[in-house]
């Protein structure tokens, strides 16, 4: 059993990014719009965080510039986009592009620099309790906030009279308009915390999970995340069973290789997390009507007032 | 009878609303030219125009969706600056949309708190309200249920509930009963007679000048934009409101002669159909069965939703019927014959959204003649597309059926309702269909459009060929068509010939009043 603990441990650290990223992805589609560029502003959001607690010693202030990095390049997004009505999809991918480039460029006199990682939480007696202490108790205040963040956005998308308007502006920004809504002003701030959660996510790869730079370094976490909001139909709860899962397996299917079990081909393993989260997902989501009661109706679409 | 140019005024109360010269230029157009206009305390006011009157445009300035370029709004006397629908709802002035304007995926009381400025419909005071309200006013709603799952009768009571809890003053009501049955009508307008009564202003527009007639005080006319004509609608008649409408003598749709049931020869025969909708708020067909015969319009009637839809798939082919033999045409089973098989037979299809279905939005005219009259026309050959001769057959339609675009490199998008219709009705009418099938062929189409595409469907139908027409309008129904039935939670009811039975009957068949053959 002393096996249980650290597993358990190492599952939150490779869930919480995708989380992050994912919840964050979760309120921009729910306000209609698609960013891409997930992956783009996680590997900004890591390259500064790092660079910052390199240079000041500060995991604070490096946590606020991955995200503040994450919102910084959402909101070029969000000109490119709300303001002059570019291509969703076409201006995500090159966000993405972007931010790969751009991130390897900032980082490039950082690679192999050693950094001490995010110190975790220790609350004496509760801490101490065997196995579910460290678990519940031990973990860096990243992964406290990622839980934090996802009850919050469940809150305020079902409970609140913003979260009611954003969703109203996802499903139908014409209506939303005639009614009064800054359709515009409304999906901004939905991107830019998109933007700030996925810069967080990073944050916590270059900071906590990994601490170190490497190129291109989250590794296909963003687009896990923006298939996980998809195949989570938009809900908060689930997208942290489709986090958990997959962050699971990846454990589960690096420990089996680690174990040295050569029957299968390490390829096959590889892939395991991927397929088994998305039948999973698929299969919880089959529900036709459920897809369309949750699915933002004008993800994607170009807003204009007049049109 | 109408005075040219100036506003009436009602009597000596002081107007609630005065707009005064309101100017409003959209890049190459005049949507609004100096536009006045006067709305007395407890009076129906008609705002009567075509498409492109400048009625939308109007009536979004006044609710603060657009600003004016120049012009006074003057409310209970005192000149007032409307920059957004908030500002309109605190000075007392609600608006109920057309009925695509409510968020499908919310409940009643969500999309009643959005328009309210605060809380959500989690607040069990709101629907406290909200039941007292629809009762007090018999507009019978559950504020829990989720809008989807509504009929379109429920929805536009909860357009107007969502107006009446603001307590308005002014109530603007866009085209309010395009989508009702005539007993849906009459109890909206008992319900609106009520409002006027209790000293509340309507400003209503429709193109149904029936209904304007039976219902208003006051119709104002627009024109091109500018204020043509005011008058009583009660004085005037259908006609003499057209006339003023399009500015010149309105001729209706040709009556033709009403063809004698059993002269024709039978074009096409569905038997039995039953078929599953494809999604999960559609209706599945149960045992329809008719028969049309060449030369005759047949129509069928219904409230939409009954199932109209998945019979227009399974007649254009879209979808086939499980069984060869459910629906024959000119003696051939052709139940599983696909969409394009059923064009290469002679058979045309106008479906009911004109955006996306009956054309390609942002593919100029000239593409969207060749998408569907490729085959018929011969506009490919080995592979190639016939530029020339595709334009060519574009221009004959555009000329042919008044298409005002600005050429066959126009966008379908850019056309207005009316156009775009009357283009895609010319483009199937043009490659001479030995069956049209055509769904609301002039839904939310200007009165002159309107008639016009109702003429050319008159005359294929006494060129020969057999026309099938779904609609929601019993007007039309009873003006073009030799025969009707009425499609009702996907049960089809017997025929009738049009001159042998009354609006008011088909009315009741609409509400679902008839026995279903077994």
């Amino acid at each position: 059993m002393d096996l249980l603990a650290p597993i358990m441990i190492s599952i939150i650290a490779a869930s919480t990014p995708l989380l992050f990223a994912a919840i964050g992805e979760l309120v921009v589609e729910k306000s209609g719009v698609l960013n891409l560029g997930v992956e783009g502003m996680m590997l900004g959001g890591a390259v500064i965080a790092f660079i910052v607690s390199v240079e000041t010693g500060n995991s604070t202030l490096a946590v606020v510039a991955g995200a503040a990095m994450g919102a910084v390049m959402a909101s070029l997004f969000a000109l490119l986009t709300l303001g002059l009505l570019a291509n969703q999809v076409a201006t995500g991918l090159a966000l993405t592009l972007f931010g790969i480039g751009l991130s390897a460029l900032l980082g490039q006199g950082y690679v192999g620099t050693p950094l001490k990682a995010l110190p975790k939480l220790s609350i004496t007696g509760l801490s101490d309790i065997p196995i579910l202490g460290l678990v519940l108790f031990g973990q860096d205040v990243l992964v406290y906030l990622s839980f934090l963040v996802t009850g919050g956005v469940a809150w305020f998308l079902y409970r609140t009279r913003g979260g009611l308007i954003l969703r109203s502006v996802g499903e139908n920004p014409q209506a939303a308009h005639a009614i009064g809504f800054p359709v515009i002003r409304i999906r901004l701030f939905a991107v830019l915390f998109g933007g700030a959660m996925a810069g967080l996510g990073g944050a916590y790869l270059s900071l906590s999970y990994t601490p170190m730079w490497a190129e291109e370094m989250s590794a296909g976490r963003g687009w896990i995340a923006l298939a996980l909001v998809v195949f989570a139909t938009w809900r908060p709860g689930r997208v942290v069973v489709g986090a958990y899962l997959f962050g699971g397996l990846t454990l589960a299917q690096l420990h089996l290789q680690g174990m040295g079990s050569t029957a299968i081909p390490s390829q096959f393993l590889n892939m395991v997390p991927y397929i088994a989260t998305i039948v999973v997902l698929v299969l919880i989501s089959r529900d036709a009507t459920r897809i369309r009661m949750n699915a933002p109706a004008s993800i994607g679409k170009v807003f204009h007032p007049d049109g | 009878m109408h005075s040219e140019t100036s506003p009436l005024t009602a009597s000596n109360t002081p107007p609630r609303l005065r707009l005064r010269e309101i100017t409003k230029r959209f890049p190459g157009c005049l949507a609004n030219d100096a536009v006045s206009l006067d709305l007395a305390p407890g009076e129906i006011h008609a705002l009567l125009g075509e498409n492109g009157a400048g009625k939308s445009t109007l009536v979004k300035i006044l609710y603060g969706v657009q600003g004016a370029d120049s012009g006074v709004i003057e409310w209970e006397g005192r000149a007032v600056d409307i920059p957004n629908p908030s500002a309109a709802r605190a000075l007392g002035i609600g608006m109920v949309f057309q009925h695509f304007s409510l968020f499908e995926t919310l409940s009643v009381a969500d999309n009643v708190a959005l328009a309210m400025d605060r809380g959500t419909g989690r607040d069990p005071a709101l629907l406290a309200e909200i039941r007292r309200l629809s009762t007090d006013y018999g507009l019978a709603l559950d504020p829990t249920r989720i809008v989807h799952e509504l009929s379109v009768g429920e929805r536009q009571r909860v357009e107007i509930v969502r107006c009446l809890m603001q307590n308005p003053s002014l109530i603007v009501m866009d085209e309010p009963t395009s989508v009702l049955t005539p007993s849906e009508v009459e109890k909206l307008f008992t319900v609106l007679r009520r409002l006027r009564d209790e000293g509340r202003t309507i400003l209503y527009i429709s193109h149904k000048l029936q209904e304007i007639r039976d219902l208003c005080d006051r119709a104002t006319i627009l024109r091109g934009g500018k204020v043509v004509a005011s008058c009583d609608p009660r004085q005037e008649t259908p006609n003499s409101l057209a006339a003023l409408m399009i500015g010149r003598a309105f001729d209706g749709p040709k009556a033709g002669k009403p063809v004698q049931v059993g002269d024709g020869v039978p074009l096409l025969a569905v038997q039995g159909l039953s078929m599953e909708a494809d999604s999960p708020f559609g209706t599945s067909l149960k045992n329809i069965s008719f028969t049309v015969r060449a030369g005759e319009i047949f129509g069928i009637a219904g409230v939409a939703g009954n199932g109209q839809n998945t019979l227009l798939a399974a007649l254009s082919g879209e979808r086939t019927a499980p069984r060869d033999d459910w629906v024959k045409f000119e003696g051939h089973s052709i139940g599983r014959v696909g969409a394009r098989g059923r064009r290469d037979m002679g058979i045309s299809f106008v479906p009911e959204e004109r955006l996306g279905h009956g054309s390609v939005p942002d593919l100029p005219l000239e593409d969207n003649a060749l998408l569907s009259g490729w085959g018929r026309w011969g506009l490919v050959r080995h592979g190639l597309i016939a530029r020339g001769k595709s334009r060519q057959k574009a221009e004959d339609v555009i000329e042919a059926f008044n298409v005002v675009s600005t050429g066959t490199g126009a966008a379908a998008r850019s056309l207005s309702g009316g156009n775009l219709q009357k283009f895609i009705i010319g483009r199937e009418i043009m490659q001479e269909p030995k069956l049209l099938i055509a769904a609301q062929p002039t839904w939310g189409v200007d009165a002159g459009s309107a008639a016009a595409i109702q003429s050319a469907l008159i005359e294929l139908a006494r060129a020969g060929a057999g026309v099938v027409v779904v609609s929601q309008d019993l007007d039309e129904l009873f003006t073009i068509a030799d025969r009707v039935a009425v499609i009702f939670d996907g049960a089809l009811s017997e025929s009738r010939p049009t001159h042998a039975t009354s609006a008011e009957d088909v009315g009741l068949l609409m509400g679902g009043l008839f026995e279903v053959a077994p």
